[in-house]
């Protein structure tokens, strides 16, 4: 346990860089981020770039938790130095030595222990790819009304990317995985500062780890995983939020019965029974709670941005990506005067139904004002998102659709 | 995993570029002992960014959560003074 004398050196340096300079700048001048978030983002937030990374929104620096500023959204596909950044923990592994790393599979559920290498995950298993969104479960909390305590994301605690590696279902095989597992519990080398905080830690039901699309990833966008998101390797969820994606994976332990650590037991849970889910967490389940685990249906509009001014008769593409939790985007719609009437919009390639769906559609106001435009994605289990926020006291699952106001002259 | 136990290894970890906590809060009665407890875990950001809709109650449920959970070493009357400091310089809700 650190000592408080220690703590208050650490709080002392921690200040030590402190520059006597307040931001003050205020919402307008800070178009980087989205109209609606509680004031203070607008204070402290700013755009400054991670090692490996292009200046992102810095919501916090320790833990660093950075988000991507909506105009890096340009394809289906999210760059890796522009993808989004979140810790809950400040220890963080500084240099990790690839060479070196080793991920440990345990457990009672375990009929074979094993350690890998990179090397080995590499060479002994048959390699995957899998196109899927990585969604924070607080993206757009800021947004949430009332506000809720916690990092308030706005429009950017999610990307899509290209996640290469093996299937875990593969490893729990090679490990002689009981039929008695009730979840598959993973721990990454961050941790906490303190040895009275719960390290990150965070486990699966057994059916979601053998399931063919739950990889270990070692690449991202056919390139190694940067270090901000999780390398040498991450869990890869598709369909289920972030929370699940542990990083710098380096445990894996099956388990008999249901984990009870403090990132599932009392962290990331929903109002059960409150959000359109199909999937649960069975072994997890409380009359009052259960955790977040597939992310509900979304878009986003990419352009024209928010107070866009143009002309009218003048034809501009509304353009986004949509998303949800693994049935596949069916339909986007558009609505260009507040919600009143919608129009379907041309859809992009099909890059599999974890991932980004790109949508387009061409907008010609007839006379000048402002519009209100929308977009409203549906799934292929016809869900829809919301019209109005479903509460809920951490601010998950906000799928609420967004008008941004478009100035014709 | 890999806890940072002792002062040296909290000293380093502030010295990364990356997590320099360039985060100053306002002037006002408690705010060393915010800086001081506070700042060991995590950046001064995560107050600033919430507020002002926080209450008087809401950041008592924070500064409890940060002491009963996350194992922060505070004593009550430290606890009520970053309490105070928070609500009246970033609170309001």
């Amino acid at each position: 346990m650190i000592s408080r004398r220690a703590l208050v050196a650490g709080g002392a340096a921690a200040l030590a860089g402190a520059l006597p300079l307040s931001r003050t700048t205020r919402a307008a001048e800070k178009s980087f981020l989205p109209q609606g978030l509680p004031e203070g983002v607008y204070d402290t937030a700013t755009l400054e770039a991670l090692p490996g990374k292009k200046p992102l929104i810095k919501l916090t620096y320790r833990p660093p938790n950075y988000e991507t500023p909506l105009d890096h959204f340009t394809s289906e596909f999210t760059p890796n130095e522009s993808f989004f950044v979140r810790y809950h923990l400040a220890g963080i592994p500084e240099q990790i030595d690839a060479a070196q790393w080793k991920l440990k599979v345990t457990g009672d559920g375990i009929g074979k222990p094993l350690q890998l290498s990179l090397s080995e995950l590499r060479s002994d298993f048959e390699a995957v790819e899998i196109a899927a969104v990585c969604q924070c479960s607080g993206n757009r909390r800021g947004f949430s009304q009332p506000h809720v305590a916690g990092v308030q994301w706005g429009l950017g605690a999610v990307g899509n990317a290209r996640w290469k590696g093996v299937r875990l279902k593969h490893i729990l095989e090679r490990a002689n995985l009981r039929a008695e597992t009730v979840e598959i519990v993973a721990n990454g080398a961050d941790g906490p500062v303190l040895d009275g905080t719960p390290d990150f830690i965070k486990s699966i039901p057994a059916d979601k780890a053998l399931d063919d699309n739950t990889l270990i990833a070692y690449e991202m966008n056919g390139a190694p995983l940067p270090h901000f998101n999780g390398f040498p390797i991450r869990l890869v969820v598709p369909g289920w939020t972030a929370t699940y994606w542990m990083k710098h994976l380096d445990a894996i332990e099956a388990s008999t019965k249901p984990f009870g650590g403090f990132w599932i037991k009392s962290a990331y849970r929903i109002p059960t029974g409150k959000f359109p889910i199909v999937q649960h967490f069975q072994s997890q389940v409380a009359a009052a709670n259960e955790p977040i685990t597939e992310m509900v249906v979304n878009s986003m509009i990419t352009a024209p941005a928010e107070g866009h001014t143009m002309r009218a008769a003048a034809t501009a593409e509304i353009r986004g990506l949509a998303w949800d939790g693994g049935y596949g985007i069916r339909r986007v719609e558009i609505s260009v005067d507040g919600g009143g009437t919608w129009r379907e919009a041309e859809l992009g390639n099909d890059l599999g139904r974890f991932a980004f769906r790109a949508f387009r559609l061409p907008f010609t106001p007839p006379q000048a004002g402002k519009y209100q435009v929308m977009a409203r994605a549906s799934n292929a289990v016809g869900q829809t998102q919301a019209d109005k926020l479903i509460f809920n006291p951490a601010g998950y699952h906000n799928n609420v659709i967004r008008p941004l106001t478009v100035n014709v002259l | 995993m890999r806890h940072i136990v002792t002062s040296a290894a909290l000293l380093l970890f502030a010295a990364n570029a990356w997590a320099q906590a360039n985060v100053v809060l306002k002037a006002g009665v408690g705010r060393e002992t915010v800086e001081t407890y506070c700042a060991a875990c995590h950046s001064l950001d995560y107050a600033r960014q919430n507020a002002p809709f926080l209450s008087r109650q809401g950041w008592e449920s924070e500064v409890t959560k940060m002491i009963k959970v996350f194992g922060a070493p505070i004593e009550p009357a430290d606890a009520k003074v970053i309490v105070d400091y928070l609500t009246a310089n970033y609170g309001g809700g």
